[in-house]
């Protein structure tokens, strides 16, 4: 009964590159409602399971499900669709495509009409209406006809994020969102991000992050990993309170 | 905050280089040309009719390519296979059925070349870059070897006759064949191009175009936003085809000839080199390119037996100074006079 009421869930997923093995045995189960961020040390294994969850990399044992569906099999294209959005922890964007573009690209994937080789694009109100919303939520307006290679390095990272919340995603996965951004506009990205968020229906947000100042300020419950397992997983204030924990995810070598 | 600082002057600085007036230029150049090509059989010699002719089915070959190169971030170096198809394919189906209709020409090149690239365009769809420039190369050398060896079927070497076609259902012999082709047939080919140029248009600015353009600059985050990156790539590819062959039959009946040179890798060299000479970052670039290398061929062949050795430091001087072709360096020569305006 419970497995029906989650939205994302790992079971003992593990996965090898070769002899190396980046993750091992790790469960992961995200509910609605949720703000889960996965934190640890540099190599423990946080990228690979993002990308396993969202079908980049097949899992070397173990299942993954999305809304009570197995999703083996599944490529990111198919995921993207039915509700599992992510974004890149390097900036990820299309640099000659503007602003306008860019999160057409993901309105025209959730609307699907991405055969439609002959109506105007811009002719569409649908994709209109989905363009200004998600420039509205992520305060992107100002630019809409600019490329992304013209933008300000931080309104950059914020398309990147927007394009995925243009597909209406259930859950999101965040990789490193602030990663290059300045320490003054990390909070003004998650910000940005958690009220786009709420105005855009999004039911649970996974986080991977490095900055512990982030992730105490806006998760509900963390994760941690290290060397490819998981050693924690504890609601926020319970997490912090365990000392050994924390000083294994932000000691030697995170900084 | 920095984030809210420069909106201004990061759209200052774009508007001048922003989607809007890239379409007045080209809105602007397509008038002023349409209006010269409609005068042109009225004032020039019918010498140049054959060479426009030829433009025309440039134009629409380029416009398929760029779909594929500048659109699709794909370069195919083996384009000309696709060309030979549309232009055999008329000449087989005269030779065949002793009908020579241009309608039916155009009809049985669509069908042979959707034949033959949709294989090619599945296969190739699943790679990029170099790996996907080699693959097409050796389609096209086979495609070239098959023309060349199978005397019986293809002429070999000399080739295969294109006849005279009719028009519309229209015998048209009241012209010789030199009038047939700087009257009808041009205006013909022009109205074609016309077309083909204004549903190529709507194809990249459409929900797919957008699609194909995110798998250019980004395929992997293309697919998590959804965009199913091969098969987008795969149906570039199978339009491209259908351009090139249409543009195939064109050239077959202007010479009159379906000739296997037309399937050598020279001739695939030939629609980069137009390609990058217009400027692949414009809608109409390889349009504009197109021309200028049939005067440039056609100049410099007359003048001189080196003329590829010209053609070559063209290309030479495109590639270090203006990589942004004709179209480029244009583009770049308003914005100056914009910006000297405004001071």
């Amino acid at each position: 009964m419970e497995q029906r009421k989650l939205l994302l869930q790992a079971e003992k997923i593990s996965h090898h590159y070769g002899e190396f093995i980046a993750l091992q045995d790790v469960d992961l189960p995200v509910a609605p409602g949720e703000f889960v961020s996965v934190v640890g040390p540099n190599g423990a294994g946080k990228t690979t399971l993002v990308n396993v969850l969202t079908g980049l990399h097949q899992p070397t044992k173990g299942k993954v499900y999305f809304g009570g569906k197995d999703i083996a099999g599944l490529n990111a294209v198919d995921l993207a669709t039915r509700g599992l959005a992510r974004t890149f922890q390097l900036m990820s964007v299309f640099l000659d495509l503007t602003v306008r573009e860019t999160i057409s690209v993901a309105a025209c994937s959730y609307l699907n009409m991405r055969w439609n080789g002959f109506g105007k694009l811009f002719g569409q109100p649908k994709v209109h209406e989905i363009v200004t919303r998600t420039a509205n939520a992520f305060g992107l307006s100002p630019w809409l006809d600019t490329p992304a290679k013209s933008l300000p390095h931080g309104r950059r990272k914020l398309l990147d994020v927007a394009s995925a919340f243009a597909l209406h995603p259930k859950v999101i996965l965040l990789d490193e969102p602030t990663a290059g951004v300045s320490t003054a506009d990390k909070h003004v990205v998650m910000e940005t991000v958690l009220t786009a968020a709420k105005s855009m229906g999004i039911e649970a947000i996974l986080l991977v992050e490095h900055d512990m100042d982030l992730v105490s300020r806006y998760s509900s419950r963390i994760i941690a990993m290290q060397a490819g397992k998981k050693i924690a997983d504890l609601p926020r204030d319970e997490f912090f309170a365990n000392k050994e924990i924390v000083s294994i995810v932000v000691g030697k070598g995170t900084h | 905050m920095n984030l809210s600082l420069g909106a201004q002057t990061v759209q200052a600085a774009t508007a001048a280089l922003g989607r809007p007036g890239i379409s007045m230029l080209n809105k602007a150049l397509l008038a002023c040309a349409v209006v010269t090509l409609l005068a042109a059989p009225q004032i020039l010699n019918q010498f140049y009719m054959t060479l426009l002719i030829s433009f025309f089915a440039y134009a629409v070959i380029l416009l398929g390519f760029n779909l594929l190169f500048g659109y699709g971030g794909l370069l195919s170096f083996g384009h000309a296979l696709f060309v030979a198809i549309g232009a055999y394919a008329a000449a087989a189906i005269s030779a065949k059925t002793g009908i020579a209709s241009f309608e039916l020409m155009l009809g049985v090149a669509v069908a042979a070349v959707l034949l033959v690239s949709i294989p090619i365009a599945i296969l190739a769809s699943r790679y990029t870059g170099i790996f996907f420039g080699m693959l097409t190369l050796s389609f096209g050398m086979l495609f070239y070897s098959f023309l060349n060896k199978f005397y019986n079927i293809t002429g070999g070497d000399s080739g295969m006759r294109v006849p005279r076609p009719s028009l519309l259902g229209m015998e048209l012999s009241q012209f010789d064949k030199i009038a047939f082709l700087a009257g009808p047939f041009y205006y013909y080919c022009l109205a074609l191009a016309l077309l083909f140029a204004w549903v190529m248009w709507r194809i990249v600015r459409s929900p797919y175009g957008i699609h194909l353009m995110a798998s250019r600059d980004n395929p992997v985050k293309a697919m998590y936003l959804g965009v199913k990156v091969r098969p987008v790539r795969a149906i570039a590819f199978t339009v491209s085809a259908v351009y090139a062959a249409v543009g195939g039959v064109i050239l077959g009946v202007n010479t009159g000839l379906a000739d296997p040179g037309l399937a050598y890798w020279t001739h695939s060299g030939h629609l980069v080199f137009m390609v990058v000479l217009g400027g692949y970052q414009e809608f109409l670039g390889p349009v504009v390119g197109a021309v200028v290398f049939i005067l440039l061929q056609d100049v410099l062949s007359s003048a001189t037996q080196y003329w590829r050795f010209f053609l070559g430091v063209v290309l030479a001087i495109l590639v270090i100074a203006l990589p942004g072709g004709i179209f480029g360096a244009i583009r770049i020569g308003i914005h100056k006079l914009k910006s000297r305006g405004a001071r």
